[in-house]
């Protein structure tokens, strides 16, 4: 029998943050090993819209939205990144207001956005709908394809030699000297530990018996069939209630947040034809030709969230050696960048910009 | 609209129809949903008028059957009629359906889900070639139009069905050139103890056969389709004996049918919440549900082929007890029928399923350069070197390469995929679950899923916090 192997940290969670964490860490000469209860990159990182669109961005994370989509850039092809702009409409006179309010904001903020003339609107994008009110363009928009995360990253570990586990469940943690994981395979042990496993972060805080107040939204997200060309860039609606882009391939994804049912707790969220329904519908009144569009697929991810919608990214309150990273909103934009950060502060190096403590207090403004 | 119902079935074929109809009869109302212009199935499908004087077959006969007891019933078909979506508020089944190119909900307080199999192609070099169709797919041809398939056609495949659609090309005058069929006689002689109680099925495949060896039609057991000539058209097919992987006989021929058992449609219970197991004999993938139909979700009921290739007779029988048993659910008398006889089809059924389950052999047909999902073009290599960097589940490849995103959502690849990802990983089939199913369970255009609305009535909610 081989002598037990204690990790300098295990990551539980193999999505973006997770898997850019140990990457990081390993660079910094740490060894980690990555856990998923089920394949990588196959929760909110793989099924998301994966629309990199600084326009929808929370201010205050805007300079990380930013380094994001750097790094999103970086992996290109190998991650179908793709910059194409984006336009951002308003088709009443009230969501022009809340357009011209909070794009103003996010500019400020440091994203190249500006507002565009219906003349330029329509020169650039000749199939969207004549009764466009007002709308805003940012440069740097774009999309990457969210179901090539899994594969994305599985290529990364393993170029860089990091061990992972996939169907690997941690069904209980013991502190002894370290952490050991029990899964419902062999037991894991390591010295540290980080929390990255999205919307199941609560159910495994508590194994530590810490209470997270973390929620999920179920989103959904449709595709069509390959359709002729519709449009050049990403679309989005001022309330940010619609993401659209065209791939490549002909394929429209269609988002925006709208709720179907489910919890992470029973493991699968479920579409509800209610809310598809209006999301498809701003989709067609924004590009009226995609009336005839046959959708192929629609489909929910779980977004964690806590009350004041930052991310947690730090220690976790009351367990030394143990670590949470998740409930980024914009996540997939971020994911990179932060996981990055993590594992610098992991490495117990001072990271380029400021974490997210999870130990304070949710219901104040503290960020 | 929407209307309200006791019960609705999805699938007005052999399991579906007898199901609604025993429903109707206990004093439920009852809606019948079919995608076909009549109900029968894909088995009883009926003739288009055109050929409305054609002569009768079993088939058409049994489907007359139950499209007159349907009729007579006081079940309301809904024909010509597609599900995209279902889904339980409460005690409520929401149905949403398509109908004359508008969208509309049917809600009922159970479901019965009769939604059938469709048909494995064991995927070989050439079979995207123009001219190869499926062994099913050619049976739908005869049922419904009378059309061959072409002029000098090669009958591929497993089972019974590879005699019958031979036969049926002969009797409507095209020429078989031969039968190629990867199952020996040893197979079949295996088989034949749970023949033996159907002796009217097990009489007509003797007269099948009889057919074609009076006419000296070549019948290669054992053997299996190994490659399609042809560019823009099917001109001859090679075959191989799978045991000796020795070269068989080639064939000139214009057209084949080929097809390697049927799998159960599970995707709606699938999506609805009913557990899947494994069962070779019983088509692959199956949901958990008993013989009179209940599952573990409450109000959802499942017969037919859909829970398990078990055959037309048993899918009629089952229909009867899940159409009884729904209705005892909801209050009405409605007597529990023996199991025996459904028990005694099934197992006569799944005798010919078993004469499908898929061999190492047979997906050895496949080629690095064979296609294996045609709606994204992507060949065995390509998946193959897809499982190679650790995508080890139908899921992984689907989001890596997009097998399975396509409009036909997996249906027609997912098998083959799971079997590659098996032989590759050194697992079985049973550890290899398909793909998570997504709605809507069919395309659907997306100007008549949303219907006409007016921008200002859209329930906006709130924006996301700034």
């Amino acid at each position: 029998m081989t002598q037990k192997t204690t990790y300098d940290i295990a990551i539980i969670g193999g999505g973006i943050m997770g898997c850019a964490t140990a990457l990081q860490v390993t660079q910094g000469g740490m060894s980690a090993i990555v856990l998923d209860q089920g394949d990588l990159g196959q929760g909110a990182s793989g099924v998301n819209a994966g629309t990199l669109s600084l326009q929808i961005k929370r201010v205050k994370l805007m300079p990380y939205a930013l380094k994001g989509h750097y790094l999103w850039e970086q992996m290109g092809d190998a991650v179908g990144f793709a910059k194409t702009g984006g336009y951002t409409l308003a088709f009443n006179g009230r969501e022009a207001d809340m357009l011209q309010e909070r794009q103003t904001l996010k500019a400020q903020a440091g994203a190249p956005i500006e507002f565009v003339s219906n003349n330029r609107l329509r020169a650039a994008e000749p199939n969207l709908t004549q009764k466009v009110e007002a709308a805003s363009f940012c440069a740097e928009d774009g999309y990457a394809n969210s179901s090539l995360t899994g594969q994305y990253y599985r290529g990364r570990l393993r170029d860089a030699g990091i061990p992972y586990r996939e169907g690997c469940k941690v069904t209980a943690i013991d502190r002894d000297a370290g952490f050991a994981l029990h899964t419902n395979s062999e037991p894991i042990y390591a010295t540290r530990i980080l929390l990255a496993a999205g919307a199941w972060l609560k159910p495994l805080a508590a194994l530590l018996g810490v209470d997270l107040p973390v929620n999920a939204r179920v989103n959904t997200v449709s595709v069509t069939e390959r359709m002729p060309h519709l449009m050049g860039s990403v679309i989005g609606h001022a309330t940010g209630l619609l993401t659209m882009k065209q791939k490549a391939n002909g394929t429209v994804l269609i988002g925006g947040g709208w709720q179907g049912l489910g919890t992470p707790q029973d493991r699968r969220g479920t579409v509800n034809a209610d809310t598809v329904k209006p999301n498809l519908a701003l989709a067609q009144y924004a590009v009226p030709a995609l009336a005839t569009a046959r959708v192929t697929r629609s489909w929910t991810g779980f977004e964690a969230n806590v009350p004041d919608f930052y991310p947690l990214a730090g220690a976790l309150p009351g367990v030394p050696d143990a670590y949470v990273l998740g409930c980024v909103r914009g996540g997939y934009t971020i994911g990179p960048y932060i996981g990055q950060l993590m594992g610098d502060s992991i490495l117990g190096k001072e990271p380029e910009m400021p974490l997210f403590d999870p130990g304070r207090d949710f219901e104040k403004d503290t960020i | 609209m929407s209307d309200h119902y006791d019960i609705a079935v999805v699938g007005a074929g052999p399991a579906g129809g007898t199901a609604a109809v025993t429903a109707a009869k206990a004093g439920l109302r009852v809606v019948v949903l079919d995608e076909q212009p009549k109900a029968g199935g894909q088995v009883w499908r009926a003739k288009s008028a055109s050929i409305r004087s054609a002569p009768k077959t079993p088939e058409t006969t049994a489907g007359d059957g139950l499209r007159r007891t349907l009729a007579n019933s006081d079940a309301t078909l809904l024909s010509d009629t597609r599900v995209w979506d279902i889904r339980r508020t409460g005690d409520t089944w929401q149905l949403q359906i398509l109908r004359g190119g508008q969208s509309e909900q049917i809600n009922a307080r159970a479901l019965i889900l009769a939604t059938g199999a469709r048909e494995y192609v064991q995927p070989v070099p050439g079979w995207t070639t123009p001219g190869v169709i499926g062994l099913a797919g050619a049976t739908a041809l005869f049922k419904q139009s009378l059309t061959l398939p072409g002029k000098r056609t090669v009958i591929s495949g497993t089972g019974p069905l590879v005699f019958y659609v031979a036969s049926e090309i002969r009797r409507l005058g095209g020429t078989v050139t031969a039968v190629v069929t990867p199952n020996t006689r040893t197979d079949w002689a295996r088989a034949l103890p749970s023949m033996v109680s159907q002796p009217r099925l097990l009489a007509r495949g003797g007269l099948w056969m009889a057919d074609l060896m009076l006419a000296r039609v070549p019948i290669l057991w054992g053997h299996g389709v190994s490659a399609v000539e042809g560019t823009d058209h099917v001109t001859a097919i090679h075959t191989r004996n799978l045991k000796t992987t020795g070269t068989g006989p080639t064939f000139d021929a214009d057209s084949l049918c080929l097809g390697h058992g049927l799998i159960p449609n599970i995707e709606a219970a699938q999506m609805l919440g009913v557990a899947i197991h494994h069962d070779p004999a019983l088509g692959g993938w199956v949901p958990d549900a008993d013989p009179d139909g209940a599952t573990q979700v409450a109000g959802l009921y499942l017969c037919g082929d859909g829970c398990g290739i078990r055959g037309v007779t048993a899918a009629g029988l089952q229909g009867t007890l899940t159409g009884a048993r729904a209705a005892r659910d909801l209050g009405k008398a409605a007597p529990a029928p023996a199991l025996q006889s459904w028990h005694r089809a099934a197992r006569f059924g799944q005798a010919m399923t078993r004469l499908s389950i898929p061999t190492p052999q047979l997906a050895a047909l496949s080629t690095d350069d064979t296609i294996l999902c045609r709606c994204e073009s992507l060949t065995r290599a390509d998946i193959s070197a897809e499982i190679d960097t650790g995508a080890a589940s139908t899921n992984a490849v689907k989001s890596g390469r997009r097998a399975g995103m396509g409009p036909c959502g997996g249906k027609y690849c997912q098998t083959a995929i799971a079997a590659l990802i098996a032989a590759q990983t050194g697992k079985t089939a049973a550890d290899i679950p398909p793909s998570t199913p997504r709605p809507p369970l069919r395309p659907v255009p997306l100007g008549q899923a949303v219907g006409d609305f007016d921008y200002d009535d859209l329930p906006i909610p709130k924006p996301a916090p700034l």
